[in-house]
């Protein structure tokens, strides 16, 4: 039942594991950039897009070897990203319905081209679809390192224009006047990001390769505020989702592997988005309460003291059913009444009266110096 | 054209930025209609005009950000192309998204990528232009800051900057003036002065009116074609204003002269 001896045993667990890791690692560093770019659907349409590319390269080789079929893909993905730029420029379609356009005309013709493939009378036909959801186990050790290789080379692509690529992705006209043909740079993050797309495929698949690239991205950008950082963190979440997810779908009979990685993938973006420290939903959520409650308690403690001002003595009591229809919200005066006699700038003077302390008098005159001098 | 203008018009090879029948249009509609401009080198110069006008365009055809119909744009008497080093742009601040994960001094250090060149990163002659950069605007305290965590202003000098870093001769900025505070404005008027003092040309697409005699020497009216350009005191009249503007400049009018009005200040 040892995880770790299980990857040192089983083979063909080993093979779908570290190919998961890859695809993972280089998902999660070119996502960032898509993300950082708002082109998350861009990953989208290239993978559905994918599709009739494996189909046509089939077709026409009647071969399945996946250097092929994923040198289809990446072509056809490669074809539609220059299609929805084309059509943005061309035209007055905006950038998210040339990305829905293109995605389902790809797809639905991918889709069309499977089915055609399937009625052949051929006994070579089977597998193809495997693609549409993904298959890891259809990984080969062969597989594995064409993907390692084509990961290398993306990743010393990456380091080599890394200046280049954050140019492109926060400035693109300040870059174009530093001299830099930002329309290359803009084709080769694209190439890298077709490319981590098709070595997705045969795991993964068309539909859930985009929570590949989006996911791992958007969970790193919860966590840090440096774009390296986000770049190595979104590929470690990616290589962690796939380890895991290869992990889960073997020892859990009929799980199939890469919907796992994805739900692998979608948990740390979950995780992130409640609990990372300063973006964490949660931790937002506990400030906002805290200060909400400070602000009340403080206009709490300004009206007490306006309405001292109409006696000779600042500590003369008052009713807190006149401090409610100061404030509307009889509960939050209670509590606010409570926060201050627990600091101890108000104390209650029985009968429902509270008044102020001396503390609580030189509280109240600060406060008022400090919204003045902010006016 | 009004002979006038021509008078003010400095020779070719001596202007900063000399611009010919520069004709810009999107989809069916010109954007700017067969502009000529000549900046003569050293003077602060504003450009005005209503909204829709061009301003913005026109500075983005004077860096080869967008790609004109006709006409031309030379550098210190060279076709742009080959001067781009010499121009430093501060784009409009909305233009990019200030949540990207970076730091001011990152950003600041993007002015020295050009001179870099493509593949070199940058190193600690790169770090100290920046710093030295941010002195001049006083934000070498906030060198480490997340660009998110800056006010409007703040970022304004971020991408001020930016242009100095790149040590260049004619700054191109986009209304730096837009949304920002006090203290910021302040410090863009002494950074102009200064830049103005070391013999640089600097170029402004500037909206507040009642400003432009006071802080530029220089003014381009601008409304689609080119209106008037030359010295503040002898152009920025209210007929031109009523040419570059139509009727909506009436109100500005009843202020007259607005020259003496900002000087009083």
């Amino acid at each position: 039942m040892n995880i770790l001896t299980d990857i040192n045993f089983d083979y063909t667990l080993r093979i779908v594991a570290l190919g998961s890791a890859i695809l993972g690692a280089l998902s999660g560093a070119l996502g960032a950039f898509a993300v950082l770019r708002k082109q998350s659907l861009i990953g989208d349409t290239i993978s559905h897009a994918a599709l009739p590319g494996i189909a046509v390269a089939f077709f026409f080789t009647g071969n399945k070897t996946t250097t092929i079929l994923l040198i289809g893909a990446a072509l056809s993905g490669w074809l539609a990203t220059l299609f929805i730029l084309g059509i943005v420029k061309a035209t007055r379609i905006k950038l998210d319905s040339a990305l829905g356009l293109v995605l389902s005309v790809f797809f639905g013709f991918g889709l069309v081209m499977l089915t055609f493939i399937q009625k052949r009378p051929d006994a070579n036909q089977a597998g193809l679809e495997k693609f549409l959801f993904g298959q890891a186990a259809t990984l080969l050790a062969a597989d594995v390192q064409m993907m390692a290789i084509l990961a290398g080379v993306a990743v010393l692509a990456l380091m080599l224009l890394w200046k280049e690529f954050k140019l492109l992705s926060f400035d693109e006209d300040f870059g174009a006047t530093q001299g830099f043909a930002m329309n290359r740079i803009n084709l080769m993050l694209t190439t890298l990001l077709v490319v981590a797309i098709v070595l997705g495929l045969q795991t993964v698949g068309v539909v859930l390769m985009s929570a590949m690239i989006v996911a791992p991205a958007a969970a790193a950008r919860q966590w840090t505020d440096k774009l390296s950082t986000m770049v190595l963190l979104s590929a470690v979440f990616g290589v962690a989702a796939g380890v895991s997810g290869s992990l889960l779908s073997s020892r859990i009979p009929k799980l199939p592997t890469g919907p796992t990685i994805v739900l692998c993938i979608s948990t740390v973006v979950l995780f992130s988005i409640f609990v990372a420290p300063a973006r964490g939903l949660l931790w937002r959520w506990l400030r906002r309460r805290r200060n909400r409650r400070q602000f009340r308690a403080e206009a709490v403690l300004l009206d007490l003291m306006d309405m001292a001002r109409h006696h000779p003595n600042l500590e003369h009591p008052h009713a807190a059913a006149v401090l409610h229809t100061l404030n509307l919200d009889g509960r939050a005066v209670r509590n606010s009444l409570a926060e201050l006699a627990e600091r101890e700038l108000v104390r209650p003077a029985g009968a429902g009266l509270w008044s102020l302390t001396q503390a609580g008098i030189a509280e109240a005159q600060q406060l008022e110096r400090r919204f003045q001098a902010e006016d | 054209m009004n002979g006038l203008n021509e008078k003010h018009k400095p020779p070719r090879d001596q202007a900063a930025i000399w611009v010919e029948d520069l004709t810009v249009a999107y989809q069916d509609k010109p954007v700017l209609w067969d502009v000529d401009l000549a900046i003569p080198k050293g003077v602060l110069m504003a450009i005005v005009g209503p909204n829709g006008a061009g301003k913005t365009t026109m500075i983005k055809a004077m860096l080869g950000l967008v790609d004109p119909v006709a006409g031309r744009v030379e550098v210190f008497g060279k076709p742009f192309r080959e001067q781009r080093r010499l121009l430093g742009y501060v784009p409009q601040r909305t233009s990019v998204d200030w949540d990207f994960p970076t730091n001011v001094l990152d950003v600041v250090m993007m002015g020295r990528y050009g001179t870099l060149g493509w593949f070199r990163r940058p190193g600690k002659a790169e770090r100290e232009k920046a710093m030295h950069a941010l002195e001049k605007v006083a934000m070498d305290p906030y060198a480490d800051r997340q660009i998110s965590q800056l006010s409007g202003g703040q970022q304004q000098r971020v991408f001020l900057a930016r242009a100095l870093a790149q040590e260049a001769e004619v700054y191109l900025m986009d209304e730096p003036f837009q949304g920002v505070d006090a203290t910021t404005e302040r410090a863009i008027v002494d950074l102009l002065r200064e830049l103005r003092k070391q013999g640089r040309t600097v170029v402004v697409v500037h909206h507040d009116l009642q400003t432009v005699p006071d802080y530029f020497d220089w003014v381009f009216l601008l409304n689609v074609r080119r209106i008037a350009c030359g010295p503040v005191e002898t152009f920025f009249t209210e007929e031109n204003l009523r040419l570059a503007y139509g009727g909506r400049v009436a109100i500005l009018g009843e202020r007259k002269p607005i020259a003496d009005d900002a000087k009083s200040l």
